[in-house]
């Protein structure tokens, strides 16, 4: 972070504020990282104790010019990059029709991923499809990477009969076992311990298999990050730790959730090699994941990271954040706009057009569109088909014993 | 059959575990070259490799997590909380996670684990060394709550745990770790000679369905787990009234049909647990057997539990239910 922690008071004892209130004029200070900072150290011998200007510095890839510089530079061809921004662009057009689904009373509830559509789609396209991706509930689009259909999400985020997980999960709360992409907990927090679990397991069964998992700077808090900390420290399993430092747990501004400013530096006290990443950058967040998915290679398991971004949007369609926060500051954002800056590094590499931009984001909302017909096809939310109320009953336990059968008897349904 | 104390039986049932199904890893604190402070793994390290039976960072809420991501990426964790008092930081990781996971998923992913935990009184361990909280999970659908009281049925009940394919809380009443109590505590046996310590060798199971009749009578049906099903067979004995002693082992789901048959036979119940009695499981028992046995009961349902206080140290004596207190109850149900 830059600058010191902004206080609402000091005594008794310290309450932090967020920079601006919505009555306040916006802004931050600019950023002092360039590409040419930081070094990249061979993926295959680093230490932690190697990594100390990379937790406290930051990893960009993309200057301010959005040309791609310095040792991290992934060096992506073009498809790859077009492949990414593709993905960024679906998901942004994808959210902003639910979101308006939402709010004509087509889906109960929603979360857009924006201003960070970034994360789960560059670190999913550095990672292998063998890998286990344990999501919070702002990494949606790694499902778009691991090609799962937006058919199918609809269905899931409406609950309809065709909702792979039957209804009983509130929208976005994905499950895709066949992506490898793991159920998503309301807890927040608790799927980072978990994460180094399901990453031992993959090292028990002697798998070259990582496990990627995020939590935000405001679910650090919870006892589950610490948990999940010390164990990847003390079993070393092939995981890769995220806490996306996106400044807003709802109301609470990373300046209320903790005392310190850095959130990658925690995990060198836990010999865990540490990275701070410009969150809106493509490239640097490929290039991070890239190395972390090396050390796994390489048998030297995890690696903490803090991506440095900020929550564009609200918390979810239930968040009101005009009431907390100046709604423009997410312009001020010293990192930008990911999509904006991968877009622009693109046309500047003579591979990407305004133009090309244009058609393709209308080709995509014209597949999200077409994706929410076929999906009502299934049930929408006002009129159903639902799952049948028989799925209350069924999975609680492997076989439906005694005591819930009597109980669908009772529904009699 | 092999004579053995219900640590012994359960090191057994975890041992042969190890040896047959790969996919079994053990740990907990403490649990590893020490073998647990009650020694229930000892030497399953040395056997089975640090790999397999691990120590675990002072965290149950970490192991707990730890053990369900284990759960859904096709491993069987046999975790070890080392007293029940010391599970509510994993709590939330077993509600809200564990139970959950195979219906949230749709059935795409399960969490096959034994959470294994010592706990009720009876061995001056004050509060916190001495609930008996298995309340606080039977009111969790997803959970199979299960509590021994035997050797053999410590074994058997453990075996079907750990081979489980749902999450299963599994108690194990420290008081009976060596030996059967009879709430006499300056009068305690050991496991020696006692018939359900004979317990076999290799793979023994029993299924977590089925309640276990200890003693057979006519006028009343008495219903315990754990340390009380000893206390109860006691209190029986003192009463001089011809019971039903069931012990029901797994409480969730319970066996509807054995209590429901002992029940009807006898028209007169006393349930009886160490936990308080407030939201006890003593409770449902009551609300269940008057919903299915009301025309049979020839008197009113009693219920002897541990008082809803915190449980004592020096006096927990007369916080347990004693034999007295439950043969009281027995003979009140013959009065009517």
């Amino acid at each position: 972070m830059v600058g010191e922690r902004e206080l609402e008071t000091a005594t008794p004892f310290s309450v932090g504020k967020p920079p601006a209130r919505p009555d306040q004029e916006p802004g931050f200070a600019a950023w002092p990282w360039s590409p040419a900072d930081l070094t990249r150290p061979d993926p295959t011998t680093c230490k932690a104790e190697d990594t100390d200007a990379h937790a406290h510095g930051l990893l960009r890839v993309l200057d301010d010019d959005d040309l791609a510089k310095g040792e991290w530079d992934p060096s992506l061809d073009d498809e790859t990059l077009l492949e990414g921004l593709g993905w960024m662009m679906r998901l942004r057009i994808f959210d902003e029709r639910m979101m308006k689904m939402q709010r004509t009373g087509k889906l109960s509830f929603y979360m857009r991923s924006f201003g960070e559509e970034c994360i789960a789609i560059a670190q999913t396209m550095a990672l292998e499809t063998q890998d286990w991706i344990f999501p919070s509930y702002r990494q949606p689009g790694a499902q778009f990477v691991r090609g799962r259909s937006m058919i199918s999400m609809i269905n899931h985020c409406i609950g309809n009969i065709e909702d792979n997980v039957k209804g009983r999960q509130m929208p976005v709360h994905y499950t895709w076992k066949e992506g490898r992409f793991i159920s998503i907990s309301s807890p927040v927090g608790t799927q980072f311990s978990q994460a180094v679990g399901v990453a031992m397991a993959s090292a028990y069964k002697g798998l070259d298999e990582a496990t990627i998992t995020w939590i935000g700077d405001g679910a650090s808090a919870e006892g589950d990050y610490h948990y999940a900390i010390n164990f990847a420290s003390t079993f070393k399993p092939p995981v890769i730790l995220c806490v996306v430092n996106n400044q807003w747990a709802i109301s609470t501004h990373a300046n209320l959730a903790t005392g310190g400013r850095n959130f990658a530096a925690r995990g060198l006290a836990y010999d865990i090699p540490c990275l701070r990443v410009d969150g809106n950058d493509f490239l640097a967040l490929y290039s991070a994941t890239k190395w972390a998915r090396e050390r796994i290679s390489a048998g030297l398991g995890p690696t903490h990271m803090e991506i440095y971004t900020y929550r564009a949007g609200a918390h979810s369609s239930s968040d009101d954040p005009s009431v907390y926060r100046n709604e423009d500051e997410f312009k001020c954002w010293p990192g930008g706009d990911p999509i904006e800056r991968l877009k622009n590094h693109c046309i500047k590499k003579g591979i990407w057009s305004e133009n090309k931009h244009n058609k393709l984001a209308e080709l995509l909302d014209d597949e999200v569109m077409t994706a929410y017909k076929e999906a009502v096809k299934f049930g929408d939310l006002a009129n159903g088909p639902y799952p049948p109320a028989s799925t209350i009953f069924t999975e609680v336990y492997e076989e439906v014993p005694w005591h819930i059968q009597e109980q669908r008897e009772e529904l009699g349904k | 059959m092999t004579e053995m104390n219900m640590i012994q039986a359960l090191n057994s049932a975890i041992d042969d575990r190890l040896s047959n199904d790969e996919n079994v890893v053990v740990f907990g604190e403490d649990v590893g070259f020490f073998g647990g402070v009650f020694r229930v793994t000892d030497g399953l390290q040395k056997k089975h490799g640090a790999h397999r039976v691990f120590d675990a960072p002072l965290a149950e809420g970490g192991f707990a997590a730890m053990a369900f991501g284990m759960g859904i990426n096709g491993l069987r964790p046999v975790m070890e909380i080392q007293f029940a008092d010391y599970i509510f930081p994993a709590y939330d990781q077993i509600v809200n996670e564990m139970a959950k996971i195979r219906h949230r998923s749709g059935g795409e992913f399960t969490c096959p684990v034994t959470v294994r935990t010592p706990a009720g009184g009876g061995i001056r361990g004050g509060h916190h060394h001495s609930q008996s909280p298995e309340a606080q999970f039977t009111h969790t659908p997803g959970l199979k709550v299960v509590y021994c009281s035997t050797p053999r049925n410590a074994k058997g009940l453990l075996t079907s745990a750990i081979e489980c394919n749902d999450p299963v809380i599994f108690f194990e009443p420290k008081r009976c770790y060596r030996g059967p109590f009879y709430g006499d505590p300056h009068n305690v046996p050991t496991w020696k000679g006692h018939p359900d310590a004979e317990v076999p060798e290799g793979n023994y199971s029993i299924s977590l369905e089925e309640a276990n009749l200890v003693m057979e009578g006519n006028d009343c049906t008495v219903i315990a787990w754990g340390t009380m099903v000893h206390v109860c067979k006691q209190a029986i004995e003192d009463s001089g009234v011809s019971c039903d002693l069931l012990d029901l082992q797994t409480l969730v789901p319970w066996d509807r049909d054995a209590v429901v048959t002992s029940a009807k036979k006898t028209g007169r119940v006393v349930v009886v647990h160490e936990a308080p009695k407030t939201s006890g499981f003593g409770g449902e028992m009551v609300a269940s057997i008057q919903e299915r046995c009301f025309y049979h009961l020839e008197a009113p349902i009693e219920r002897v539990t541990g008082w809803d206080t915190p449980f004592p140290h020096t006096t927990e004596w007369d916080y347990m239910p004693s034999p007295e207190r439950i043969t009281e109850a027995i003979r009140r149900t013959q009065e009517v």
